[in-house]
């Protein structure tokens, strides 16, 4: 048999897969969101024996494991806990400008939400920084984490 | 071998649906606190937690291990994911039961959860996944090819009659309408309703097929001082096995699930069960097809090769026939093809059948004649792996 | 006291909840592209595919000669020895008849997925590939097929190059 140069054959066989997810948001996400969208309202889960609130809500206690029924209303405001500002996109190109992406913890509560931060200059930008939630007009909200259009600095 | 001795010693899971709004945490800790509800223990009472799901595509999350472990129970907890896709129900017990027989933990939660519904337009979509991307794929499969190859291999062997194996999907139909979790349980279905159903792939029509679901399931194991301590009617793991066959699946006789009757020798080795038609109670065979029912049955040495279908039509695999000379209930369940089959859900869904059929809790299902010793088994990866687990009371 | 009580009741959601907006969901398409490299064994089979040859591989310690080929014998776990060239006939060992896409849409004409034992390679070994020119019902376990080939100009190195396995006549 003749000899095939495998140099030549190192080509990679290139596919897709045919993958779409469509998620619900849980017993407890269906409730969060839909206030959110309904009401522009920021809602937890408190664990009375842990002491805990959770943001976003949960179903049941992560560290007891309980059920949770307490629904508490909490603010939209919060704490940058962390922040990262992004230059590229997922091909590695650069953006026409620098994203700033947070972790800002909810006030009162012992959990947050990674989500923009807007009107505000990246440099500006510090840890422990008072923010709020800005929402998307009621007749824009579908219904998810993009009803919030970003966090920015508390006015004061 | 110096093993400790292993119990389950409770079992909760969630009713099996088409879709479930639950997210796939939320599924697990519906099973995994009603399994710790089931036994009176809290989750400060776990040392670690196994976690079983099917390829991470299946709930369209990457990553589902850490995605599922907070529903789980393994917040601050060793755990482990384990997978061997069909299989994964059955292995997951394997996992844990080593985790306690080896002395690591005196107590272990094993939990498995699938979301098949976060696919569109349907899982299948997911699914071609499992076929060799660069010489099967571009042939345009779906999931079915290959279980219709298998199943025309396994008839054309022996010369099979649909209506034989049809038998199976209606036993396990019928059976399911006994089951709580169940999402097709059918009273009343006849085998003629089985051949009259849409051909799929033949030889696979519709109601040869399992449905694909969402749910989960979890049981609770013990060390041999913790179970007696916990439950007074533990039921104890007595042998485990499993084994894989090669994944050039065109390249051996799929007619005969070798791999299966190797799982079987060393769970039944370990058990130090010499003949198992006699000394197996009861059976739930991994079912997400009619066929393979059958076929699993001859693996592990429960049928003669080529014969199973024969012995369904007399009534033997029945739940309540008793008086049939051979009688060996199988699937009483109503197995995948009845109860659902949410993948890694589903197989630890049958383990969990024979926990509560040798503990006399299975209500409406229970099989009469205080059975003593019970297996449970499953079926994956690339239509090539057994796991076996061999319970005993 | 029977299992009944550790079923949780889990919520069924409806196709129509979607569609009515009872339910909130949010869909994602992750960009799976990818780029696999060929291998050394499947690199030259395909390389083979595209002048209209099938090759497999033998190992001279158990004799084997299987398709499609691997650098190794998984049974005897050592290097197997040679490129062995096969036909492009075979027999059928298993097949079906597939009335569905994998998005379950029904297809009027059923694709014949089939198990073709290669000609050459050792017995019972073979690939998956199509069936054509041929009556499904015709279709039997045991049949005699052949690879009917693209036009050489059109190949591309692919299991594709064959088009379908067609039967024999006899």
């Amino acid at each position: 048999m003749e000899k095939v140069n495998i140099v030549t054959q190192a080509q990679p066989w290139v596919d897709r897969f045919p993958l779409t997810g469509r998620y619900t948001y849980g017993v407890a996400g269906e409730r969060f969101f839909r206030e959110l969208k309904e009401n522009g309202r920021f809602f937890g889960t408190r664990c009375t024996a842990c002491d805990v609130v959770y943001v976003p809500p949960r179903l049941y206690c992560l560290r007891c494991f309980a059920p949770l029924e307490e629904w508490v209303e909490v603010p939209s405001t919060g704490t940058v806990h962390t922040f990262t500002v992004v230059h590229q996109d997922l091909d590695e190109a650069p953006l026409p400008t620098p994203e700033v992406i947070a972790f800002v913890q909810i006030d009162g509560c012992d959990g947050g939400l990674v989500h923009r931060l807007g009107e505000v200059a990246p440099e500006d930008v510090y840890i422990g920084m008072s923010v709020e939630a800005v929402l998307k007009p009621t007749a824009e909200r579908q219904g998810g984490l993009t009803d919030i259009a970003y966090f920015r600095p508390t006015l004061r | 071998m110096g093993m400790r001795r292993v119990a389950i010693v409770g079992a909760g899971m969630t009713k099996f649906v088409r879709r479930a709004l639950e997210t796939g945490p939320e599924l697990a800790w519906e099973a995994a606190s009603r399994a710790l509800a089931s036994c009176d223990l809290r989750l400060s009472d776990i040392d670690g937690v196994v976690l079983g799901t099917a390829p991470d595509a299946f709930d369209a999350v990457h990553m589902k291990g850490e995605y599922l472990s907070d529903g789980a129970g393994a917040w601050r907890k060793p755990y482990i994911r384990t997978y061997v896709g069909g299989g994964t129900g059955v292995f997951s017990v394997i996992q844990g039961w080593y985790h306690v027989a080896s002395g690591v933990f005196d107590t272990c939660l094993v939990v498995c959860e699938e979301k098949m519904s976060s696919h569109i337009p349907h899982p299948q979509g997911a699914f071609i996944t499992i076929f060799d991307h660069i010489l099967e794929r571009p042939l345009g499969p779906n999931l079915l090819w290959i279980f219709a190859m298998e199943m025309n291999a396994y008839m054309n062997r022996y010369g099979l009659r649909k209506e034989d194996i049809a038998y199976v999907a209606v036993k396990n139909k019928r059976n399911a309408a006994d089951h709580p979790a169940a999402m097709l349980g059918v009273r009343d279905i006849t085998i003629k309703d089985v051949l009259d159903s849409p051909v799929l792939a033949w030889p696979v029509q519709r109601m040869d097929v399992s449905p694909i679901a969402d749910g989960a399931v979890a049981v609770v194991l013990a060390a041999d001082h913790v179970a007696r301590r916990v439950t007074d009617k533990p039921v104890w793991i007595e042998g485990v096995g499993w084994n894989v066959d090669t994944t050039y699946w065109t390249n051996r006789d799929l007619s005969y699930p070798t791999y299966l009757e190797e799982a079987a020798r060393m769970a039944y080795r370990m058990a130090g069960i010499k003949e198992p038609r006699k000394e197996i109670h009861v059976v739930e065979p991994y079912d997400p097809f009619d066929y393979k029912e059958l076929h699993h049955l001859e693996g592990l040495l429960l049928a003669d090769r080529g014969k199973a279908p024969e012995d369904a039509a007399t009534g033997r695999f029945d739940r309540d026939n008793e008086n049939h000379p051979d009688w060996l209930p199988s699937s009483p369940s109503g197995g995948l093809l009845g109860v659902g089959n949410p993948i890694a859900a589903a197989g630890l869904m049958k383990v969990a059948e024979i926990f509560w059929q040798l503990r006399g809790e299975a209500g409406d299902r229970q099989i009469p004649g205080n059975p003593k010793r019970g297996l449970a088994q499953a079926w994956g990866d690339l239509m090539q792996i057994g796991t076996v687990v061999i319970l005993g009371v | 006291m029977t299992m009944e009580q550790w079923v949780y009741p889990s919520v069924y959601v409806k196709e129509d909840d979607f569609r009515e907006g009872r339910v909130l969901y949010t869909t994602w398409q992750p960009r799976l592209f990818y780029a696999w490299d060929r291998g050394t064994a499947i690199g030259r089979f395909l390389a083979e595919l595209k002048q209209g040859r099938i090759v497999g591989r033998r190992c001279r310690r158990c004799r084997r000669v299987v398709v499609p080929p691997r650098m190794f014998c998984e049974h005897c776990f050592r290097p197997n020895d040679e490129w062995v060239p096969l036909a492009d006939t075979g027999t059928v060992i298993t097949f079906s008849r597939c009335y569905i896409t994998w998005d379950m849409r029904r297809l009027e004409h059923p694709q014949i997925p089939a198990v073709i034992a290669i000609d050459g390679a050792s017995p019972g070994v073979g690939f998956l590939h199509h069936l054509g020119e041929v009556d499904p019902e015709a279709v039997h376990i045991g049949m005699k097929v052949k690879a009917v080939w693209k036009p050489a100009d059109q190949r591309e190195g692919a299991i594709t190059d064959i088009l379908y396995f067609k039967p024999m006549t006899e």
